[in-house]
C-alpha cells in the first residue's frame, strides 16, 4: 500500500513539474480577489497577478511602467496625464481603454478603505482611447504610489461597471483583469489556481504555466508543507520560531527582501484621553520603562529591528534623529513623581490594563506578558485583557475602552495613505479601528501633515515629516516597538523573486526556476 | 392511526424545538461583542465611519436584535438560509459543498472504527488474560484518553513529517490536478490520517464494547451446547457468538454518531479538511453569523431527526412502551 501511494505522489509530481506550476503558501485567506475595494496582503497578492495597473515601483522607490507606458504632471500638480501602452487585452480579450482607467479611480475612491488615497481626484477625463487625465483638486505626492499594484487594479468597466455595490461584487471571486494571470478556479479557503495570461501585454513574461495558491489554516500547517517542499513560495511570513529550521532545510531559501512600502509597525498604543495618560509625563515614563532590547534580541531572537517613530526606516521619510527613548526606570519613575502620580500602598501608582490583538503571539501576547512585570517596575499594576478575536479586540480599541494596547499598523509606502491617519485629530473616530484611537490631537501635528500631503519637492515634504515625526516620538500617543520581520520562504531555484518596494503584492511576472 | 398521531405530535415538538434552538443560537451570537463588519474592516485595514456605517446596514446588523431576529426567522421560514457576508455566497450552497467531505471522514472513520474496533475486542474476548488482551486493553485506554486534537497532532508529527509517507492535510492534491481513479486514490491518500485520528477515539470504545459484549456470550448455555455438540470453535465464534454480541456495538455506533460529527470539527481543524467542522470553525472565527447559524441550524435538524426516527421506531419494535406519552 505504502509503495502504491508513493507511486502515485511521484506520479502527481511529475504532472505538477511537467506543467511548470509554481505553488504559493499563505495562511492569508482572501475574501475576494479586487484589491480597488479591500486593502491587505490577502487581496492584494492574488490581486497583483489577475489585475494590472497604471504603474509599478521599483525597488529605489521609483515609478515605473506597466499599463501605463508615460506620465505627466500638469497644471502645477494638479492633473496628472496617463498614456497607456496599445496592445493591453483583458482576459475576456477587450481592450484596456482609457475609461476602464477612469471607471477604476472612482470605484477605487468611493470604495477603498484607504479613503485619503485618493481623496484629491476630482475627475478623469479620457481624450481618447489611450489617454487618462487625472484631474486633483489640489495636489497629491502620493497619487503615483496610489496607482500601483496593491491599490488600484484597473477593472473592466464593461463587467463590473454593470451598477452592482463593487464591494460585493459577484465578479470580486470570478475577476477578469489583464495581469500576467488569469483566473482558472477558486475554492474559498482552499485554493486558488491562476493560469498564464497568454495574451499578455509584456512580451515573454510570466513563465509559470500556473500559479496555486495554498490556503493553510495556520502557520504550523504551512510549515509542514514548506519543510516537505510542497509549497515553492511564502511570502510575509511572520512566525520567527520557524525561520531557523527553514535556513537549515536543503532546498529552501529564506530573505527578507522586497516588500519595504509595507511598512508594518509594532507598537504600544495609549489612550491618551484617559487619566493619567492625558499626561505627557505619564506617556514618556511608559516609554522609558520599556526595553526595547530585550523585546527584540530577547522575546524575538534577534530576528526584528527596534521601531523608533511613526515612519519605518526603509521610507524616503524615515527620520533616525528621534528620542530613542532607552530604559531608564530611574527617570520614568522621576517623571510619575513630578506627574504627582504617588506610589501608593504596596508601591502600586495606578492600576491599567493592556490589551493585546489575538493571532501572532510572538508580536503581541508575549509583548503584553512582558509589560506585566517592566511596568511593574514603576509602579504599574498591570492587567493583562485577552481577546478571544478580532472583533473583540477592535471593538475595545475602536470604541476607545482601553487603557494601553498593542497594535500592529502598517505604512503603505506614503504617509498620506497609511500615517496621517493615526495622528491626525480629525479622525479622531469612535468606532473606527485604526483611526486615531490614541485621540492624539496636536495643531501643529494637524498643520504638518496638511502641509506634507500636498507638496510636491521632495526635499520640502521630507523635511515636514521629519518636524511630524519629531513631534509625536516625544509627545508618545504611542510607543514604538519593533518592525514586523517579513520573510519569503522560496524553492532555492526560483530567480527574479519580487523585490521591489512592494514585494509579493506586485505582479511576479518576472519570477522564474 | 395511534402512531401516526404520535408522528405527527413529535413532528410538532421538534419544530418548536428547531425554533427554540435557533432563537438561542442568534441570541448567543448577537450576545457576543464585534461583528462580522469589524472582521472585514480589520482585513480591509481600516475604513472610514461611513464606509463602516454603510456595511452595517448592508450586512443588517445595524438594526435592533429583535428586528434581526424576526428577519432571520422569517428567512429560515422561508428555507432561505441567508448569505454568507465573509464569502458573499448562499449559505446554504456553502454547507452543500462543505456536506460531501464530512461524509466521507466520519463515514471511513466509523467504519475503520468498527471494523478494527469489534475485531480487535472479540480476538481479546477468545483470548482473554493473554498478551494480545493486554495490548488491546492498552490501545483502548489510549484511545479513549488522549484528546483527538492531540492524537491528531502526534500521528502528523510521525506520518507526515518524521517519516513522509502521507499528506499532512487538504482533500487532494490540487496540483496534480488528478481526474478519474487517480484522484480518488488521491482523497483516499489524503484520508487516511484524518479518519485514522476520528477513529481512534471510538474504536477504543468498540472495542471494549465487544470485548465485553462476546466475553458475555461466549459464558451463556447456547454456546456451551454448540461447544458440546462438537461444533468448531470457529464457527462457534464467527456464527453463533459475534451475531449476538454485535447488538450492543451496532445500537452504541448509531447513538455515537452525532459525537463523531462533533469529533470531526477538530479533525477537520488539524487537517484542514474542507468538511463543515472546518467551516464552522472559520466562521465562527470571522463572526460570519448567517453561517454559523446555517450550520448549528443543520446539526439541530439532524439530531432532532434522529432522535425523532429512533423514538417512533422504539415505538414499533417494543408495543411495551407507551403510545400516549
Amino acid at each position: 500500500m505504502r509503495i502504491l501511494l508513493l507511486l502515485v505522489a511521484a506520479g502527481f509530481a511529475a504532472v505538477a513539474n511537467a506543467q511548470s506550476v509554481l505553488v504559493w503558501g499563505t495562511t492569508q485567506v482572501p475574501r475576494h480577489f479586487n484589491p480597488a475595494v479591500q486593502s491587505g496582503i490577502a487581496t492584494m497578492m492574488p490581486g497583483a497577478q489577475i489585475f494590472a495597473s497604471p504603474l509599478r515601483f521599483d525597488e529605489k522607490w521609483q515609478p515605473q511602467p506597466y499599463l501605463a507606458d508615460s506620465w505627466s504632471f500638469q497644471d502645477d500638480g494638479k492633473s496628472l496625464l496617463l498614456k497607456l501602452v496599445p496592445n493591453a487585452k483583458f482576459h475576456d480579450g477587450k481592450p484596456v481603454t482609457a475609461e476602464d482607467v477612469a471607471f477604476s479611480i472612482m470605484t477605487a475612491k468611493a470604495n477603498h478603505p484607504f479613503q485619503s488615497m485618493l481623496a484629491a481626484v476630482e475627475r478623469v477625463e479620457t481624450p481618447s482611447e489611450r489617454i487618462a487625465v487625472v484631474r486633483m483638486s489640489q495636489p497629491h505626492p502620493a497619487i503615483l504610489l496610489a496607482l500601483t499594484p496593491p491599490f488600484l487594479p484597473v477593472l473592466p468597466k464593461h463587467i463590473y461597471g454593470d451598477g452592482a455595490d463593487p464591494r460585493n461584487h459577484a465578479r470580486n471571486t470570478n475577476p477578469v483583469g489583464s495581469g500576467a494571470y488569469r483566473f482558472a478556479e477558486y475554492k474559498p479557503g482552499e485554493h486558488l489556481i491562476l493560469e498564464k495570461n497568454k495574451d499578455y501585454f509584456i512580451p515573454g513574461r510570466p513563465h509559470f504555466d500556473r500559479i496555486i495558491f495554498k490556503y493553510f489554516k495556520d502557520a504550523n500547517a504551512l510549515s509542514l508543507a514548506i519543510e516537505r517542499k510542497e509549497i515553492h513560495f511564502t511570502p510575509f511570513w511572520g512566525e520567527l520560531a520557524m525561520i531557523p529550521r527553514f535556513e537549515k532545510t536543503p532546498g529552501i531559501a529564506v530573505t527578507q527582501k522586497g516588500g519595504e512600502a509595507i511598512g508594518p509597525i509594532n507598537w504600544l498604543a495609549i489612550n491618551t484621553k484617559k487619566k493619567p495618560f492625558d499626561d505627557v509625563r505619564v506617556r514618556k515614563a511608559i516609554a522609558y520603562a520599556i526595553d526595547r532590547d530585550f523585546i527584540v534580541k530577547k522575546l524575538h531572537g534577534g530576528r526584528t529591528q527596534a521601531a523608533i517613530g511613526p515612519i519605518a526606516p526603509a521610507s524616503p521619510f524615515y527620520n533616525p534623529a528621534v528620542e530613542a527613548y532607552k530604559v531608564d526606570i530611574a527617570r520614568a519613575n522621576k517623571l510619575l513623581d513630578e506627574a504627582g502620580l504617588k506610589p501608593g500602598a504596596g508601591g502600586v501608582r495606578h492600576a491599567l490594563t493592556v490589551d493585546f490583538i489575538p493571532g501572532n503571539r510572538e508580536m503581541h501576547q508575549n509583548i503584553a506578558e512582558y509589560l506585566k512585570p517592566q511596568l511593574k517596575k514603576i509602579g504599574f499594576e498591570v492587567t493583562v485583557r485577552a481577546a478571544p478575536d478580532f472583533p473583540t479586540w477592535a471593538k475595545r480599541v475602536g470604541g476607545h475602552e482601553f487603557d494601553l494596547t498593542t497594535d500592529s499598523v502598517f505604512n503603505w509606502g506614503d504617509p498620506v495613505i497609511g500615517v496621517h491617519r493615526t495622528y491626525l485629530s480629525s479622525n479622531i473616530r469612535q468606532g473606527v479601528i485604526w483611526s486615531n484611537t490614541q485621540s492624539y490631537a496636536n495643531p501643529k501635528v494637524d498643520e504638518l501633515l496638511s502641509r506634507a500631503g500636498i507638496e510636491r519637492d521632495a526635499d520640502k515634504r521630507k523635511a515636514l515629516y521629519q518636524d511630524f515625526q519629531k513631534i509625536v516620538v516625544d509627545e508618545v500617543p504611542i510607543v514604538y516597538l519593533n518592525l514586523l520581520p517579513y520573510y519569503t520562504i522560496h524553492d532555492a531555484t526560483l530567480k527574479n523573486l519580487p523585490q521591489t518596494i512592494w514585494g509579493a503584492c506586485a505582479p511576479v511576472d518576472e519570477m522564474r526556476r | 392511526m395511534a402512531y401516526l398521531a404520535i408522528v405527527l405530535r413529535r413532528l410538532a415538538q421538534a419544530a418548536g424545538l428547531l425554533v427554540a434552538v435557533t432563537v438561542l443560537n442568534f441570541t448567543l451570537i448577537h450576545l457576543a461583542p464585534g461583528d462580522i463588519v469589524s472582521t472585514i474592516v480589520g482585513e480591509m485595514g481600516g475604513a472610514s465611519e461611513e464606509t463602516i456605517a454603510e456595511l452595517r446596514r448592508a450586512y443588517g446588523v445595524d438594526r435592533g436584535y429583535l428586528e434581526q431576529l424576526a428577519i432571520y426567522l422569517g428567512r429560515v421560514a422561508g428555507g432561505d438560509l441567508g448569505t454568507s457576508i465573509y464569502y458573499n455566497k448562499a449559505v446554504f450552497s456553502l454547507i452543500l459543498d462543505r456536506i460531501p467531505a464530512t461524509v466521507l471522514l466520519v463515514l471511513t472513520a466509523l467504519v475503520i472504527a468498527l471494523v478494527v474496533g469489534t475485531t480487535l475486542g472479540v480476538l481479546a474476548a477468545r483470548y482473554p488474560g493473554g498478551w494480545f488482551a493486554a495490548c488491546v486493553n492498552l490501545v483502548s485506554l489510549f484511545g479513549f484518553s488522549a484528546p483527538v486534537f492531540w492524537s491528531g497532532l502526534m500521528l502528523l508529527l510521525l506520518l507526515a513529517s518524521a517519516i513522509p509517507i502521507l499528506p499532512p492535510g487538504g482533500f487532494y492534491d490540487v496540483v496534480a490536478g488528478a481526474q478519474g481513479l487517480a484522484k480518488a486514490l488521491d482523497i483516499a491518500h489524503h484520508l487516511v490520517l484524518p479518519a485514522t485520528t476520528l477513529a481512534l477515539i471510538f474504536l477504543a470504545l468498540y472495542s471494549r464494547l465487544a470485548r465485553a459484549s462476546m466475553l458475555e456470550v461466549l459464558g451463556s448455555d447456547y454456546v456451551r451446547t454448540a461447544r458440546a455438540k462438537g461444533v468448531p470453535e470457529r464457527v462457534v465464534v464467527v456464527k453463533h457468538a459475534l451475531r449476538n454480541a454485535l447488538l450492543p456495538v451496532v445500537t452504541v455506533a448509531g447513538l455515537q454518531f452525532s459525537a463523531m460529527l462533533a469529533g470531526a470539527v477538530l479533525v477537520e481543524t488539524v487537517f484542514t479538511w474542507p468538511g463543515l467542522g472546518q467551516l464552522a470553525f472559520e466562521s465562527i472565527l470571522r463572526r460570519d453569523n448567517q453561517l454559523i447559524l446555517g450550520i448549528l441550524l443543520l446539526s439541530a435538524v439532524l439530531v432532532t431527526l434522529g432522535n425523532l426516527i429512533t423514538d417512533i421506531l422504539y415505538r414499533i419494535v417494543d408495543p411495551r412502551i407507551k403510545t400516549d406519552g
